[in-house]
C-alpha cells in the first residue's frame, strides 16, 4: 500500500513536468527584407551589396524567406522590389531557389541606374509589410545605405512608423564628404536613426561597417 | 530621531539602569517560565513529530520495498535458473544420445576382442612336448665305464650320435614352436591398439557425460537455494544483476553510439522528406524526428526478429506463437528490416548529393573556383556511407539481447537504489527531527541561564522548606526540583 502511495506520487509528479514541457509552437523562420540604396554616389557600391546578398542566400535556411529592394525617389511600392522568395523546405529546391535568386540580384546590381533622391524611411515601411506577411520568427531588414534621406519635396515620410519585433541592421554605411569635414554629421545621422528605429518598437539596431561581421549576426539567430 | 538613552530608567547611569533592567526582566521571566518551556516543547514536538512520523513511514516503504525486490529477485532467479537446468538437461540428453547410442555395438566389439586375446592367450600357453623318456636312458649309458673296450667305445660313440641328431631335431622342434608362438603374440598387437582405443572414447564419453551431470548439480544446487530464499542467493543475484545492468549498459552506450551515427546519415536527407522548417521544440527539428523514428523502427524490427527466433524473450506472446506464425513473423521483420535498410542507404546517397549541391552552390556565392573532382577517390565517402546506411539496421537489431538484460536488471537495480534512497531519505528526516529535539533541550537550557539567579533563590527556599519539612517528619519527594527542569 505504501509503495503505491510512493508510486502515485512519483507518477503525479511525472505528469506534472511533462505538462510543463508542452510543444513549441513558434516559427523558427527567418525573413531578411535588404534595401539597397542606388542614390547618386552610393550606387557604386553595387559590388559589395552583391557580396551581402550573396551571404544572405549561403545562411539563410529552407522555409526561410529573403527580399532585396532598391531604395528610390519613393520606395514604399513592390515594384522596388528586385527579387522576393520564400525558399522551400526541401534543401535540394531551396538551393535551386537561391541560385534563381542570384540570377535576378545580380542582373539588376549590374544594371543599377542612380537616381536623384533616397527615400529610406518609405523602403522601410515596405519591409516592415513584407516581414509581417511571412509571419517569420525572427525578422530582419538590412539596409545598405549611407543612411543619408534625401526626399523631393512631394513625399511626406516625417511621421512615426511601426517596425515591430523587427531589427534593423545597416550595413556599410560610407561616410559622405561632409561627414568627414564634421564627424558629428555622421556620428548624428546614425543616433538619429537609432533613436526613430528604436521608437518604432524595432528590437535592435546595429550598424556594421565590416561586411565580414555580418557572419556573427546571421549565424548565431 | 529616537533617543538612545530612552530605554534607561536612569538616563546618567546606564549600569545601573542595565542592571535594574536586567532584574526585572529575570523576574519575568522566571514567571513566565513553565509557559515558555511548555511552548518550547509544544514546538519540538510539533516540529520534530511529523518528521519521526515521516521517517518512520519511509522506513516502512523502504522494508516493504526490499521485501518485494527480495520476492521479485528470487522469482526471477528462479525461472532463469529452471531455464538454464532445462538447458543443461537437453544438452545432457543430447550427450547421452549421441555417446552412448552406440554403447551396445562398442560393448559387443569389446567383448569379441577380448575372447580374440583369451584364445590366443591360451594358445601361447601349449608348452612344448616335454623332454622323451629316452633321456633317463642316455643317463643310465653315461654312467657305463668303458674299461677300455673297444666295442664299447664304438657303441658310445654310435650312440652319442645318435643323441646329438635327436638332439638337434629336438631343439629345432622346440624353436619352431616359439616361433608359432611369437607370431601368435604379435598378432595380439592390433587388437590391443584397438582395445585400447575403444576403452579411451568410452571414458572420453563418460567424462563428458559427468560434466554435463556436474554443471547440472551446479544448477540445481543454486535453484535449491533460491527455492530456500536464502540471504545468500539473494546477494548473488543482486551481484549477477548489478554485473549484467553494466555490461548491457555499456552495450547499449556502444550500440546507441551506432544508433548517432545512424541518426546523422539520415537526418538531412529526411529533410526533403518531411521539410527542413518544421519544429516540434525550439531545437527539434521535424525531420530529425522523423530520422529517429526510422531508427526506432529498424530497432523495433530487429527486436521482433530477435523475438521471433526466441532469442530475447521481453513479448511472451510473440514467443509463445506456434512455429508456422512465428516463421512468417520472422520473414515479415526481416523484408521490413530489409527494406528500411535498403531506404537507409539511399538515404545515405541522397545526402551526399544534398552535401555537394550546397557546397557548390556555396562556392558560387562565394565566386571561388570549384574543387576539382577527385575521381574514384572522391566516391569512396558516397559507398562508405551507403554500405554503413544498409549495415547499421541489421547491427542496431542486435540490440534487443543486451536491452533485455538491461531491462531485466534494470528493475533490480533500480530497486535496490531506490531502498537505498528511501533509507538515506528516512535518515535524514530522523536526524532532523533529533535535531529539532536537541535545539528545543537547548533553549530550554539557554532559557534557564537567562534566570538563574531566581532559580537558585527557589533552590535555597526549596531546600530549606524540605530541610524543615524532613526535620518534622514530613516525605519529601526528592525529584521536585526546578533546577533541573529536564531530568
Amino acid at each position: 500500500m505504501r509503495i503505491r502511495t510512493l508510486a502515485a506520487s512519483f507518477a503525479l509528479a511525472g505528469l506534472a513536468i511533462a505538462a510543463a514541457g508542452c510543444a513549441d509552437s513558434r516559427s523558427h523562420a527567418q525573413a531578411v527584407y535588404m534595401l539597397v540604396d542606388t542614390s547618386g554616389t552610393y550606387a557604386r557600391q553595387a559590388g559589395k551589396a552583391e557580396l551581402v546578398i550573396n551571404y544572405l542566400l549561403g545562411t539563410l535556411n529552407p522555409g526561410d524567406s529573403l527580399a532585396v529592394a532598391r531604395v528610390v525617389n519613393r520606395s514604399f511600392s513592390e515594384k522596388d522590389i528586385v527579387a522576393k522568395a520564400t525558399f522551400d523546405t526541401r534543401p535540394s529546391e531551396a538551393n535551386a531557389q537561391k541560385r534563381a535568386f542570384r540570377g535576378r540580384t545580380e542582373a539588376f546590381l549590374r544594371s543599377v541606374q542612380p537616381t536623384s533622391h533616397t527615400d529610406i524611411t518609405g523602403a522601410l515601411i515596405q519591409g516592415a509589410e513584407f516581414l509581417n506577411e511571412t509571419g517569420a520568427g525572427t525578422k530582419t531588414i538590412v539596409i545598405f545605405s549611407d543612411m543619408q534621406e534625401d526626399l523631393d519635396k512631394v513625399t511626406v515620410r516625417n511621421f512615426p512608423i511601426r517596425l515591430d519585433h523587427i531589427r534593423v541592421i545597416a550595413v556599410n554605411v560610407t561616410k559622405l564628404n561632409t561627414d568627414n569635414i564634421d564627424p558629428r554629421r555622421y556620428l548624428g545621422r546614425l543616433d538619429a536613426w537609432h533613436k526613430r528605429v528604436m521608437a518604432a518598437g524595432a528590437s535592435e539596431w546595429k550598424v556594421i561597417n565590416d561586411i565580414e561581421r555580418l557572419n556573427g549576426i546571421f549565424a548565431n539567430s | 530621531m529616537s533617543d538612545p538613552t530612552m530605554w534607561m530608567i536612569w538616563p546618567d547611569n546606564a549600569a545601573l539602569s542595565i542592571l535594574v533592567l536586567a532584574l526585572i526582566a529575570m523576574v519575568v521571566l522566571y514567571a513566565a517560565r513553565a509557559p515558555m518551556h511548555a511552548m518550547l516543547h509544544s514546538a519540538s514536538q510539533t516540529l520534530g513529530g511529523p518528521l519521526r512520523l515521516a521517517a518512520r513511514w519511509l522506513f516502512g516503504v523502504a522494508a516493504e520495498l526490499r521485501a518485494r525486490n527480495k520476492a521479485v529477485l528470487l522469482a526471477q532467479g528462479r525461472r532463469e535458473t529452471g531455464q538454464r537446468i532445462e538447458r543443461e538437461f537437453e544438452r545432457l540428453a543430447l550427450l547421452v544420445g549421441r555417446d552412448l547410442q552406440g554403447y551396445p555395438t562398442l560393448q559387443r566389439k569389446l567383448l569379441e576382442e577380448i575372447t580374440r586375446v583369451e584364445e590366443d592367450y591360451k594358445k601361447c600357453g601349449e608348452v612344448p612336448p616335454p623332454p622323451p623318456d629316452w633321456v633317463d636312458a642316455v643317463t643310465a649309458v653315461a654312467k657305463i665305464k668303458t674299461g677300455g673296450g673297444e666295442v664299447v667305445q664304438k657303441i658310445l660313440v654310435d650312440i652319442r650320435q645318435s643323441l646329438e641328431s635327436i638332439h638337434d631335431k629336438a631343439l629345432a622342434e622346440y624353436r619352431r614352436a616359439y616361433q608359432t608362438r611369437h607370431s601368435i603374440l604379435e598378432g595380439f598387437m592390433p587388437y590391443w591398439r584397438s582395445l585400447d582405443k575403444t576403452m579411451k572414447q568410452v571414458d572420453k564419453n563418460m567424462t563428458g557425460i559427468q560434466d554435463a551431470a556436474a554443471a547440472v548439480d551446479a544448477q540445481m544446487a543454486t535453484y535449491k537455494e533460491i527455492a530456500a530464499r536464502s540471504d545468500e542467493a539473494e546477494s548473488q543475484l543482486t551481484n549477477s544483476a548489478f554485473t549484467q545492468f553494466a555490461i548491457a549498459a555499456i552495450v547499449m552506450a556502444v550500440a546507441l553510439g551506432g544508433a548517432f551515427v545512424n541518426f546523422k546519415l539520415i537526418a538531412l536527407p529526411m529533410s526533403e522528406m518531411v521539410g527542413a522548417s518544421d519544429y516540434i521544440t525550439a531545437t527539434l527539428r521535424t525531420s530529425e524526428v522523423a530520422a529517429l523514428v526510422i531508427i526506432l523502427v529498424e530497432a523495433s524490427m530487429g527486436l521482433f526478429v530477435m523475438e521471433s527466433l526466441r532469442i530475447t524473450h521481453l513479448f511472451p506472446r510473440i514467443s509463445n506463437l506456434d512455429d508456422r506464425m512465428r516463421r512468417r513473423m520472422i520473414w515479415i521483420s526481416l523484408t521490413l528490416l530489409f527494406l528500411l535498410a535498403g531506404i537507409e542507404s539511399a538515404l545515405a546517397l541522397m545526402r551526399d548529393m544534398l552535401i555537394a549541391d550546397k557546397q557548390a552552390l556555396l562556392q558560387s556565392l562565394a565566386t571561388t573556383p570549384a574543387v576539382v573532382n577527385e575521381g574514384w577517390l572522391g566516391h569512396i565517402p558516397t559507398a562508405g556511407q551507403m554500405v554503413l546506411g544498409f549495415i547499421l539496421p541489421f547491427a542496431l537489431a542486435f540490440v534487443a539481447v543486451p536491452l533485455e538484460s538491461f531491462i531485466h536488471s534494470a528493475r533490480t537495480v533500480g530497486g535496490a537504489l531506490l531502498v537505498h534512497l528511501i533509507n538515506a531519505l528516512a535518515f535524514v528526516l530522523r536526524i532532523a527531527a533529533n535535531i529539532v529535539k536537541q535545539a528545543s533541550r537547548a533553549l530550554v537550557h539557554a532559557y534557564d541561564v537567562l534566570i538563574v539567579l531566581p532559580l537558585l533563590a527557589e533552590h535555597l527556599l526549596r531546600t530549606r522548606r524540605n530541610g524543615a519539612a524532613a526535620g518534622a517528619g514530613e516525605r519529601v519527594d526528592p525529584r521536585e526540583s526546578t533546577l533541573h527542569p529536564l531530568s
